[in-house]
């Protein structure tokens, strides 16, 4: 059972998990840098994302390579859902304690639970994988899928991405500037205002983008929304909220605790994130790479 | 705010006591409901609106509570007194041990931990089959042994879930005015002034860890008492009593009611499950529409229900005064 190969089948698949994650719990640690919401209705996002997809799949016509074509119309979709519900209603919040903007996005969320099941029903739906990266290739004994590897190079390509953004651009300085002082930053003449709608719309972006790339490996089912935002809260609070770098090594660290504490403890695996989560809360008040909050 | 006086207490309780003569025996179940959720949102609203910290793990104590009684009472018929005290006891026990921990952290931070812990015990409930029953939960919790009421004058004549009203009613009464004491108190005053101004606390001397673990365990304890009533009138106790959308639904009681007013959580309790009733009777998409009324309240009425009834009482006092 513990032979290398298997072991390290177990590791590609926590790294391919780790990396959607990444992709998703990212935009989550954005929106709450800049923003300070706590956004519950990503996992909403990511799930639209998904059925989206699916939608302009069938669309387009399954099993071609128009499927890339789908998932970055399902992410733009839902960077233009995310830029109206930040304009129209998040917008107003911003001065109410955070509670009230929790439980916007939950509200958030309960409606387009509903609104995906009205639309798509409550039955499982799943995508093909396009033609390009149908095989599988073997490495040091484990079958590994194209469409995984594919999966673990977008991750590092995407964290260098937004790290480049942020560190060296001008637009990247502006961000990390709303996100320590934001009063002062609209003092010296800059829209905040857009600004945030523009982060909540590429926080979006990424959850929609994630939900429309992880198609071709899960299937699409009502509850996917709440399992994988609880996923992303893991990962972000693991790592320090708001902190790049820590949303990177939380979801790493999410990836390979899921993977073998499947095999390690199976009874237990229900469990085993919260346990993580908890541990690392005691040990690290604020996350592995996170600062301490002001009360 | 002037604190409610006696008579209006005793009004409140007599109107809702009268609730098996005047109402159907469906009416009775939903009251019953609402009594219990009522008490639950109101602990949790010792540490949401009292002293400024956000639990998402509250269902943790709920469940510890429930579970608590159902073992006892059905496993080990032990009587229903008993297993009542137990319950916060065990669940006290519960939030002092989580509590500890989540009180060094702040804010988004401390809420995160509650949630794990509640998580974990969730996960304790739905895998320790021998004691919990796992998966599916323990169901036929009896009744408690409530025959001497049978010789009482007016009771006597009422059925056992009716008579059981009755019971949870004194019970989460009396709970709910120690509570109101509690917040009343000089210790209360504190939790308040912790809410406002961790910081400026700390400052003047108040082990503000110290005042949040024990509101925190206080909190714990109460719930579990709500966990324990509910158990019985739910005649069972399923692992679902302790996940997290329990500690969500509480959570949106206490708001929706208006967190910053005593009677804030229990009104929300009321209206929630009032409004789930009717609505699912009309439609399978409930969540749409509490998400929505969500919506709506969060513009419309910041402060919550109650909140927003009295700031317009306050107003209009002014008006008629100038």
């Amino acid at each position: 059972m513990f032979d290398p190969s298997f072991l390290f089948g177990q590791f590609v698949s926590g790294l391919s998990t780790a990396m959607f994650l990444f992709l998703i719990a990212s935009g989550l640690s954005l929106i709450f840098g800049v923003l300070r919401v706590l956004n519950f209705a990503h996992g909403s996002f990511y799930m639209l994302g998904a059925y989206l997809a699916w939608q302009l799949v069938q669309w387009l016509g399954p099993r071609t390579e128009s499927f890339w074509l789908a998932v970055l119309g399902a992410a733009l979709i839902v960077a233009a859902l995310g830029a109206v519900i930040e304009r129209a209603l998040l917008r107003h919040l911003y001065g109410r304690e955070e509670l009230y903007q929790l439980l916007f996005t939950y509200a958030v969320v309960l409606v387009l639970a509903d609104v995906a099941r009205y639309t798509w029903g409550t039955q499982q739906l799943t995508v093909p994988r396009p033609p390009s990266l149908d095989g599988a290739v073997n490495v040091l004994g484990a079958t590994v899928p194209l469409y995984t590897l594919f999966i673990m190079a977008l991750g590092p390509l995407i964290a260098v991405g937004f790290w480049l953004l942020l560190e060296r651009t001008g637009i990247g300085r502006t961000i990390r500037a709303a996100a320590l002082d934001r009063e002062m930053l609209s003092a010296l003449g800059v829209n905040t205002s857009w600004l945030y709608t523009g982060m909540f719309a590429l926080g979006s972006f990424f959850a929609g983008l994630g939900g429309a790339l992880v198609t071709p490996v899960r299937s699409l089912v009502p509850g996917m929304d709440v399992e994988i935002i609880v996923e992303a809260f893991i990962v972000v609070v693991i790592g320090g909220l708001g902190s790049f770098w820590g949303t990177f090594l939380g979801a790493l660290i999410f990836g390979q605790v899921l993977a073998f504490g499947i095999v390690l403890f199976p009874r237990f695996s229900v469990f085993a994130a919260f346990v993580l989560m908890a541990a690392v809360l005691i040990v690290r008040p604020w996350g592995l790479l996170g600062r301490p909050l002001d009360r | 705010m002037k604190p409610l006086p006696l008579v209006l207490w005793a009004a409140g309780l007599a109107a809702l006591a009268a609730v098996p003569w005047l109402g159907s025996r469906f009416y009775t179940f939903i009251a019953t409901d609402i009594v219990i959720l009522a008490l639950f949102a109101t602990s949790l609203n010792l540490l949401l609106g009292y002293t400024g910290l956000v639990s998402f793990g509250h269902a943790a104590y709920f469940g510890i509570g429930a579970y608590t009684c159902a073992i006892l009472m059905k496993t080990h018929g032990v009587p229903f007194p008993l297993a009542l005290a137990a319950a916060p006891l065990l669940a006290g026990a519960a939030a002092a041990v989580f509590g500890f921990f989540c009180v060094r952290l702040t804010r988004i931070y401390f809420a995160m931990l509650t949630l794990a812990f509640a998580q974990i015990v969730w996960g304790i409930c739905f895998k320790w089959n021998a004691v919990t029953g796992g998966e599916q939960g323990i169901s036929g919790v009896p009744y408690p042994d409530l025959g001497w009421m049978s010789a009482l004058p007016l009771v006597g004549s009422l059925r056992v879930g009716e008579q059981y009203y009755l019971v949870v009613l004194v019970v989460v009464a009396a709970c709910l005015a120690v509570l109101k004491v509690i917040v009343d108190s000089p210790f209360g005053r504190m939790l308040t002034v912790i809410r406002e101004n961790a910081e400026r606390a700390e400052f003047v001397g108040i082990d503000v860890r110290r005042y949040e673990l024990a509101a925190f365990v206080i909190a714990g304890a109460f719930a579990g008492v709500a966990g324990a009533l509910f158990a019985i009138f739910n005649r069972g106790v399923f692992p679902d009593f302790a996940y997290w959308s329990k500690s969500a639904e509480v959570l949106i009681m206490t708001i929706l009611g208006g967190m910053g007013q005593f009677w804030g959580p229990a009104v929300g309790a009321a209206a929630l499950v009032l409004l789930n009733q009717q609505i699912t009777a009309y439609t399978q998409y409930w969540p749409f529409v509490l998400g929505v009324i969500l919506i709506v309240l969060l513009f419309a009425f910041p402060g919550g229900i109650v909140g927003t009834l009295v700031a317009a009482g306050r107003r209009l006092k002014g008006a008629s005064r100038a």
